[in-house]
This record gives C-alpha cells, sequence and structure tokens, in this order.
C-alpha cells in the first residue's frame, strides 16, 4: 500500500522506525543506568569514542541519556494518546448514540474540558497528585480527549440513521451494543487521522513537563536533559541542544506519519 | 447593536456550565491532593499542635463533610476569594491580578504575531500551491510545530541574547528604567521581543495549515471563476474573494488557541523570567500551593472565555451571514 505515502510520510515512517528500534534496544544500546556518572564532566560530543555526544556537568554519558530517554518519550506518549483516544471514543460514542440529557451532559463537560487551559490542567494534576510516570500519562490523557470525543460523537450522529443500524435494532440488539458493534467501527476511522497530532501533543507535553522538573526523577527523559543542561547553556549548549533536538524529530516524524496516514484516509473515503 | 449584545449574553450564559464544571474538577482535584490550607499553613509557619490544627480547621470550616467544603468553595469563589498563597505570601488574587498584565500583554502579541504571519504565509503557500516556496513554508511550520517552545526559547537566548547580544537575556524591563514613559515602554517591548517571537513561532503551523486549505478551497469557488471572468485585478480577487472568506476559521482558530497559548507561556515565562502568569503557575507548582494553582486554573478558564467573547463578536462583524438565529443555535 506505499502508493498513497507521500515522501514526507515514508521519512517520518523509517524515522519513527529507527526510534523504536532505540527504545527497544536501550538496554545493549546503552547498558547499565544513564543517570551513573561514568566520566569526566562536561566533554564536547565527538571528542571521546566512549561517549560520542559528550557528557553533562555530573559527567553522565548524554549518549545513554538520549538512548534511554526515548523510551520514556514514545512510551508516555503512546500510552497518553491511547488513553485520550480511547476515553474520547466512549464518550463520543455514548454521547452521540444515546442522545438526550446524556449528550448534553458530557458536551458540557467535554466543552468545558476544551475551555480550560490543557496545559495548566496537567501542571496542576502532576502537582498535586505526584510527578510519577504513570500520574504524567494521566495528566496528559485527560487534558487531550475531547478533540476525538467530539469528531467521534459527530462521525455517530450521521452514521445512526442507516439502514444497517435499523436492521440491528430490528433483530433486538441492546442500544449500547448496537453503538460499540455496528456503529463505532465506522466511526473510529476518521480518528486514525488524529491519532498523529494527538501522540506528538502528547510528546510535546512530556517534554515540557519534564523541562519544569514535574516528572519520575529517577528516570532520564529528554525535557528532563534540557533542564539540566540550561544551567550550563553559554559554556556547554550542546547539552541542550541534543536532547530537545530529540524531541524535535520524535514529533516531527510522529505526525508526519499521522498526516500521511489522514491523507490516505481521505483518498480511500473519495472513492 | 442588538445583535452583538444578544450574542454576548448567550455566550456568557454558556460559559456558567463550562465554569461551573471545571470549579467541581477544581475542589475534586484538590480534594484528591490530599493536604488541607492549615497543613500548608503550618508547613510554612514552622509547626503546631494537634489541638492548634484542629481550632485553625474549625475556624476556616475545613472538619466540614464534602458537600458543607464544597458549597463553602463555591462561595469563595462566587465573592473572588481565591484562599491564601502560602508561596507569595498574599491573597491569591492579589498574586494572579499583579501577575495578569505582564501575561496579558505577552499573549495578545503572540496571538498577534501567529496569527499574521500565519495566515500570511499559508495564504503564499496557497496562491504558490505545489511550487518550491510552499513546500518551504509547508515543511517550516511542520517543523516549527514539533519543536518544543523551551527549546526554541534556549537556543534563541544563546544565538540573539548571549552570542549577537541583540536582545536581553530575561525579564520583562531593565533595572534602571528609562525615565521617559516612551522609553519604558520601548524597554518592555524590547524585553517582549524574543519570548513573544518564541511563543508565537511554536503555535503558528496551525495559521499556515488553515489558511492555506481554506485559500486553495475558495480559490476553486464559482465566485472566485465568476470574479475572473468578470476581470477583476488579480490582487482584489485575491484579497476580496479569497482572503477574506478564508479568514472566517482562522478568526474561529484564534479563540482555540488562547488556552494552548496560555499554557505555552509557562514555559515560555519560566525560559525568559517573565514575572507573569506562567511563571507563578510555575512556582505554585513547584512548591506544591495549591490554592494558587486552583486560582490560577480558574483565571485562566475565565482568559479563555473572554478570548472566545472577543473572537465571537469579531466574526460576527466579519460575517453578515451570522444572524440571530446562528447564534441562538450557538453557531458561527
Amino acid at each position: 500500500m506505499m502508493r498513497h505515502w507521500s515522501i514526507g510520510g515514508v521519512i517520518g515512517a523509517a524515522v519513527l522506525a529507527v526510534l523504536v528500534l532505540v527504545a527497544i534496544a536501550a538496554p545493549w544500546l546503552a547498558p547499565g543506568d544513564p543517570l551513573d556518572i561514568v566520566g569526566r564532566p562536561l566533554l564536547p560530543p565527538f571528542t571521546d569514542p566512549r561517549f560520542p555526544l559528550g557528557t553533562d556537568q555530573l559527567g553522565r554519558n548524554v549518549f545513554a541519556g538520549l538512548v534511554h530517554g526515548t523510551r520514556v518519550s514514545l512510551l508516555v506518549g503512546l500510552a497518553a494518546a491511547a488513553a485520550a483516544i480511547g476515553v474520547g471514543i466512549l464518550v463520543g460514542t455514548v454521547a452521540g448514540f444515546l442522545g438526550g440529557w446524556t449528550d448534553e451532559g458530557l458536551m458540557r463537560v467535554t466543552e468545558a474540558f476544551q475551555t480550560i487551559p490543557t496545559f495548566l490542567l496537567a501542571l496542576a494534576m502532576v502537582s498535586a497528585l505526584g510527578a510519577s510516570t504513570v500520574n504524567v500519562v494521566l495528566a496528559i490523557a485527560i487534558s487531550s480527549w475531547p478533540a476525538t470525543a467530539r469528531l467521534v460523537r459527530a462521525e455517530i450522529l450521521s452514521l445512526k440513521s442507516r439502514d444497517y443500524v435499523d436492521a440491528a435494532r430490528l433483530a433486538g440488539m441492546s442500544r449500547l451494543g448496537i453503538a460499540f458493534r455496528e456503529v463505532l467501527p465506522g466511526a473510529v476511522q476518521p480518528v486514525l487521522a488524529l491519532i498523529g497530532i494527538t501522540v506528538g501533543v502528547a510528546i510535546l507535553v512530556e517534554s515540557s513537563l519534564a523541562f519544569l522538573g514535574l516528572s519520575d526523577p529517577n528516570q532520564v527523559s529528554w525535557g528532563g536533559m534540557v533542564a539540566n543542561g540550561r544551567a550550563v547553556l553559554r559554556t556547554a549548549p550542546y547539552l541542550v541542544a541534543i536532547p530537545g533536538a530529540a524531541v524535535a524529530v520524535a514529533v516531527l516524524s510522529v505526525s508526519l506519519v499521522g498526516d500521511a496516514m489522514g491523507r490516505r484516509l481521505l483518498v480511500s473515503r473519495e472513492r | 447593536m442588538g445583535r452583538t449584545w444578544t450574542l454576548i449574553r448567550r455566550r456568557l450564559l454558556q460559559a456558567i456550565p463550562v465554569i461551573l464544571i471545571v470549579s467541581i474538577g477544581i475542589f475534586g482535584l484538590l480534594e484528591l491532593a490530599g493536604g488541607d490550607a492549615v497543613d500548608a499553613y503550618l508547613a510554612v509557619t514552622g509547626g503546631g499542635d494537634p489541638a492548634f490544627a484542629e481550632r485553625l480547621r474549625q475556624q476556616w470550616g475545613l472538619d466540614a463533610g464534602l458537600w458543607v467544603r464544597f458549597l463553602a468553595y463555591v462561595e469563595s469563589l462566587v465573592t473572588l476569594d481565591f484562599g491564601w498563597s502560602v508561596v507569595m505570601s498574599k491573597p491569591v488574587s492579589v498574586a494572579i491580578l499583579e501577575r495578569l498584565p505582564n501575561t496579558a500583554l505577552m499573549m495578545g502579541a503572540a496571538i498577534a504575531f501567529s496569527a499574521c504571519l500565519g495566515t500570511l504565509l499559508g495564504g503564499i503557500a496557497a496562491l504558490r500551491k505545489g511550487t518550491a516556496a510552499d513546500a518551504g513554508i509547508t515543511v517550516g511550520a511542520l517543523v516549527l510545530n514539533a519543536m518544543p517552545s523551551f527549546w526554541i526559547g534556549l537556543i534563541a537566548i544563546v544565538v540573539f541574547a548571549v552570542k549577537l547580544a541583540w536582545f536581553p537575556l530575561g525579564g520583562i524591563a531593565s533595572f534602571d528604567r528609562p525615565d521617559l514613559a516612551i522609553g519604558r515602554v520601548l524597554d518592555v517591548a524590547w524585553h517582549l521581543v524574543l519570548p513573544v517571537t518564541v511563543l508565537g513561532l511554536a503555535y503558528m503551523a496551525l495559521y499556515v495549515r488553515l489558511m492555506r486549505s481554506a485559500m486553495i478551497e475558495t480559490a476553486a469557488s464559482d465566485w472566485v471563476r465568476a470574479a475572473r471572468a468578470r476581470g477583476l485585478p488579480r490582487l482584489r480577487i485575491v484579497r476580496r474573494h479569497m482572503a477574506r472568506p478564508a479568514l472566517l476559521p482562522v478568526v474561529t482558530m484564534l479563540g482555540l488557541q488562547a488556552g494552548n497559548l496560555l499554557g505555552g507561556s509557562v514555559v515560555v515565562e519560566t525560559v525568559f523570567a517573565i514575572p507573569g502568569l506562567g511563571s507563578l503557575a510555575y512556582d505554585a507548582v513547584s512548591q506544591r500551593d495549591l490554592p494558587l494553582i486552583a486560582g490560577i486554573l480558574l483565571v485562566g478558564t475565565l482568559m479563555v472565555i473572554v478570548v472566545n467573547l472577543l473572537v465571537d463578536i469579531t466574526y460576527a462583524r466579519l460575517d453578515p451571514r451570522v444572524t440571530d438565529d446562528r447564534v441562538r443555535a450557538g453557531g458561527a
């Protein structure tokens, strides 16, 4: 199915595949705890073959941090996006299918979540509940489900009056059964186009939270590495440049793949 | 002007459930967090015996049941009493009001900057569809969108403040403020160039994409073909028949982006050491000052509602098709 994949989509998919491989192979690529002190502090990149990307002000291996940080970023990004999309599908389906007061109530809640500045909400949640990886995932998920909910609701509303739904109703299926088994499969397709954006935003939010010191302190993360390098910004800017670039590359590859998926969907729908 | 007032009244009515749900959510979050105002107070003042803590709880009405506490919370919100900030050691409302102008200034400038540059670039990309310029603008917007704003900010500091020394490293004004008012204004503007640019660039991509696709759509419309057939000058067609209708979704986006920019201001204000609402949120979060965080969340929500109201009014002025009926239906 390479026909509809643009150049951007192919590049994005290739980079994303490399990132996933790095995340999986992290313990072999850079054995040991990436937070361990292993060498002379502030070695610039490309000077010592043992530390290809240099060391930070405590003598920690930047390459190891980068490799292990891939795990955190991708894992948090995917988990948060999956949770957000799951909640969005659930809310959108129930609201769209049941209609009436349920719909009204759920839509008001969705509106509230779209009005409240979501990054502030994520900050407040992580601060109130504690800065563990699970809480970070939860905070990101809770602040990014409304887009999916609205999309799914709109799709359900347009699908629920089709003939095959009436047929299922005549066959005696329960209302929620019809909603989730008959209507939902048709309604989630457009959600595929949102996955790329949702994962990308989740990775960005995770890195911002980590930059502000709101992440598991025992786990290396790209945002945390940038925050750490900020103290020596003038003398060793590479400590900021390298992990930040990693975030950008990850988000870019995810959004390119998402874009390509969305465009393919458009093409297949127009047929 | 009856139409505008109807619109404002409708929007304010719609805002009520939103504010209610948000305050319920914040109350729930504070309950989940555990540790109340007394704990926070004692932690700062150096502790006290349990009896004293109990007395304080009774005094502050914190020993009552959940429902009573919630009502007390709502009552304090209605009277705009957001509680006491331990970190700032002043009322939350005062702490927020002090910081609000800086953030409002920065956000307003960043919204204007990102929307103007974004629509301009998106329009150019649409007019030059399929060329190198289009590809460059589209790819550039994607790349900018992928960069974390704290990173763009730090890189901007290294390049423009440290290496080139064109702009200050941070802050909102110089220590030795100029005497003249105009000098002070210029001084603040000079300090805001980097943060506003960074915040604006980080959120510009959406405008580029939106404007590009909307312009491509209007370019293929019948009315543009008709205008061409009438032999109208190209620039006039582009401005009146293509750009103007394409701007409507962009205006809607302004309101949706307001909340995102406010969130982004936390990181940007922290990077550039600007005393605003965002850096206040950071201080509150890093020292777990929950009443302050709750207050900022509520004020942030109100700010988004206000910006959306302004956007709706602008929209109604721009698009004569927005009638009373559509206002009532919550359209636009």
